[in-house]
């Protein structure tokens, strides 16, 4: 018998998010939490708006989240963190991290508004969204983080999603707040280590974590990890952080990228796809890879 | 005549809206009513309309008030968080007199409160929630065939008078899968917004007392001018009092001038009933089934239906009332439409059952509460 190795982690062993939470099988917005929590040390709240985690949570006494949370209305979020913020730093608990977290919809579309007002106060937050690419919770109608080609209840296959997804990431970057980043949830001590210096920062922070939705993106549950994996090795969703607008730095390097065809042929919400929009997506992510390196030479 | 297929009520309100004629639909994914979103997703580029998600509730309402303006028949469909952000371009239309039909499927509030629960909580809204006094059309079908016939009429009445229309549904009829046979273009009439004979004249909004705007849509030949600002016989802002007064005045009475056209009411057992039941929706069926039973058990009691919530059929109510010893109003929700019952029937004896806590109020409970209000 081979003796066992202890697995050496740089994440931390203590877990707050608690087990019997109500997430489908294979859901990556439930591990997304599960990782974002162990980076927190000392007090904490979040400010959820609607989506899935306002049902993944579970309901009394079953409650996952070891932490205060408050559901508020779809496009609150922003706002909402903004006053729980001032309310704390006037009663002298500026320690407590005010932590908003959504999904794309109440993030990249409906709660845009107070996002954006709430980066550019600068407000001492760390907004972290979960990305499955659709509203999931509603029944999988497209968002604008909905990738071309995507199969959605509201682009059906005839008529497919045809615009490329919102680039959120850069969009938070040009608000010149201290941080910004992509997470996934098949790299954790990316993960892990990405919100510990959010948190570290003071001022507005923006985290965008990669979160595949099995039931949404017609994917086995086991292979959540497989396709999120897949989507950083095919440079559809770069691991990086931007500082200040300007501080780029690529976390996790693509020695040996894959094609896309690889990271979408596992996707039934993909299954309708041609050679061509395939060519179509595989020229976009070049594009785009292209583009951040450039923007990677600037540091 | 077709055959009969199985429709959800949502699937209904899509097959409606296009038979009436609608080619545009904007919206936000919202429970219980996001079908709607997805039929009209499928549905409408068959048609050679378009349907667009938008980013959010408010920007929902606002394409399809552009839409509307530049000739189409439009529809948006929401729920109630969906429904409170809409309010304030709901006013806007009303206030610019445009057409368009919105459909609020009521879910258990306020706030995000219940998604996939029923409810009939937004009558009221439905009536008072945009700020400013203006004109409402509400209606309230509760059959699979009333749905598809009611959305055909909301668009008529949202194109006629030149205002917006809106269709009330809840959870458990939206959901609901029934069989129907979709009515023939021939059991309904289709109309169409009046246009001006000739394009000569900028003043679009001089009409008699009471008398919908007829006016061009965008780009048909005339600069119009249309605004949410209080506006002049031109469109253009005004503050003069009696220009002021003038259109507020000609905007509400275009529901009360014509108000015995546009409502519409079903009774049943009326005639001889001792005990009377107001329902509206999904409680409008539990009522008729309580009503069947009752009346086999010898109880005499009848149903009073509105299909058109607002304006509220007042006359209607107070025939079917006369002689009634007890008037009984159902409602998913804590009392609200028993407040207008209660100011057109006043000195009558008008009991509530009145519940909202998720669960629909069924037959069986109002069999009980009728059993109880008659001694039997």
């Amino acid at each position: 018998m081979t003796e066992k190795k202890p697995i050496k982690t740089t994440i931390p062993e203590h877990e707050v998010m608690k087990p019997g939470h109500l997430a489908c099988q294979g859901c990556g917005a439930s591990l997304a939490m599960r990782y974002a929590t162990k980076a927190i040390e000392g007090e904490a709240m979040f400010t959820l708006p609607a989506c899935c985690w306002s049902v993944i949570d579970g309901p009394f006494p079953y409650s996952s989240l070891g932490l205060p949370l408050l559901h508020m209305a779809f496009e609150a979020a922003g706002a909402t963190a903004s006053g729980i913020r001032a309310a704390l730093n006037m009663l002298g608990q500026k320690k407590v991290k005010v932590i908003a977290w959504g999904g794309d919809g109440g993030t990249f579309d409906i709660g845009f508004q107070a996002i954006s007002g709430a980066a550019e106060r600068d407000e001492d937050i760390l907004y972290i969204c979960y990305d499955n690419e659709a509203y999931m919770n509603t029944g999988i109608q497209r968002s604008s983080a909905t990738p071309y080609g995507a199969w959605t209840t509201t682009t059906p296959v005839k008529h497919f999603e045809k615009r490329p997804k919102k680039d959120m990431v850069e969009i938070m970057a040009a608000h010149k707040i201290p941080y910004v980043a992509n997470v996934s949830v098949a790299y954790p001590e990316d993960f892990v280590k990405k919100v510990q210096k959010a948190l570290s920062m003071e001022g507005f922070k923006f985290i965008h974590a990669f979160a595949p939705c099995p039931s949404g993106w017609k994917i086995k549950p086991e292979d959540t990890i497989k396709i999120a994996k897949l989507a950083v090795q095919s440079k559809i969703f770069p691991l990086y952080e931007v500082e200040y607008g300007v501080k780029y730095n690529l976390t996790v390097k693509v020695p040996n990228p894959v094609p896309v065809l690889d990271y979408l042929k596992l996707q039934g919400r993909f299954r309708h796809l041609t050679e061509e929009e395939i060519n179509i997506i595989q020229k976009g992510t070049d594009e785009n890879w292209d583009l951040l390196m450039k923007k990677l030479e600037n540091k | 005549m077709s055959s009969k297929e199985i429709y959800s009520g949502n699937e209904l309100v899509v097959k409606g809206a296009i038979a009436a004629g609608c080619r545009f639909f904007a919206g936000y994914p919202i429970t219980p009513s996001s079908e709607v979103a997805e039929g009209m997703a499928k549905t409408l580029p068959k048609h050679g309309g378009v349907f667009v998600q938008m980013e959010d509730e408010i920007a929902s309402i606002g394409a399809i008030i552009g839409a509307s303006l530049s000739g189409k028949k439009v529809l948006t469909a929401t729920s109630g968080p969906g429904f409170s952000l809409k309010q304030e371009n709901l006013g806007a239309a009303m206030m610019a007199e445009v057409p368009l039909v919105i459909l609020n499927v009521m879910r258990g509030g306020p706030s995000t409160g219940l998604p996939t629960r029923p409810a009939q909580s937004d009558v009221m809204q439905a009536r008072w929630g945009t700020h400013g006094d203006h004109p409402v059309i509400v209606l309230t079908p509760a059959f699979p065939k009333e749905i598809f016939l009611s959305t055909v009429e909301a668009f008529n009445l949202s194109e006629r008078f030149m205002t917006p229309v809106i269709l009330l549904l809840d959870e458990v009829i939206a959901h609901a899968h029934e069989p129907l046979a979709v009515p023939e273009p021939t059991e309904y009439e289709v109309v169409n917004r009046k246009y001006p004979e000739k394009l000569d004249s900028l003043e679009i909004y001089k009409r008699e007392m009471g008398e919908p705007p007829i006016r061009p849509d965008f780009f048909m030949g005339l600069p119009i001018h249309i605004d949410s600002l209080e506006h002049s016989d031109y469109g253009t802002p005004t503050t003069h009092p009696e220009v002021v007064e003038l259109h507020q005045r000609r905007r509400l009475a275009k529901v009360e001038k014509y108000k015995d056209e546009i409502i519409k009411v079903k009774t049943y057992e009326e005639e001889d009933a001792e005990i009377l039941i107001f329902a509206y929706g999904s409680m409008a069926r539990a009522s008729l089934d309580a009503v069947r039973e009752l009346r086999k058990m010898g109880i005499k009691a009848g149903l009073f239906q509105p299909l058109t919530l607002w304006p509220f059929p007042e006359k209607a109510l107070e025939k079917a009332a006369q002689g009634k010893k007890k008037i009984l109003v159902v409602e998913m929700n804590w009392g609200q439409m028993i407040y207008e019952v209660e100011r057109v029937l006043k000195d009558r004896n008008i009991e509530g059952l009145l519940r909202m806590n998720g669960y629909a109020i069924t037959p069986v409970e109002i069999i009980n509460r009728v059993k109880e209000l008659t001694h039997a």
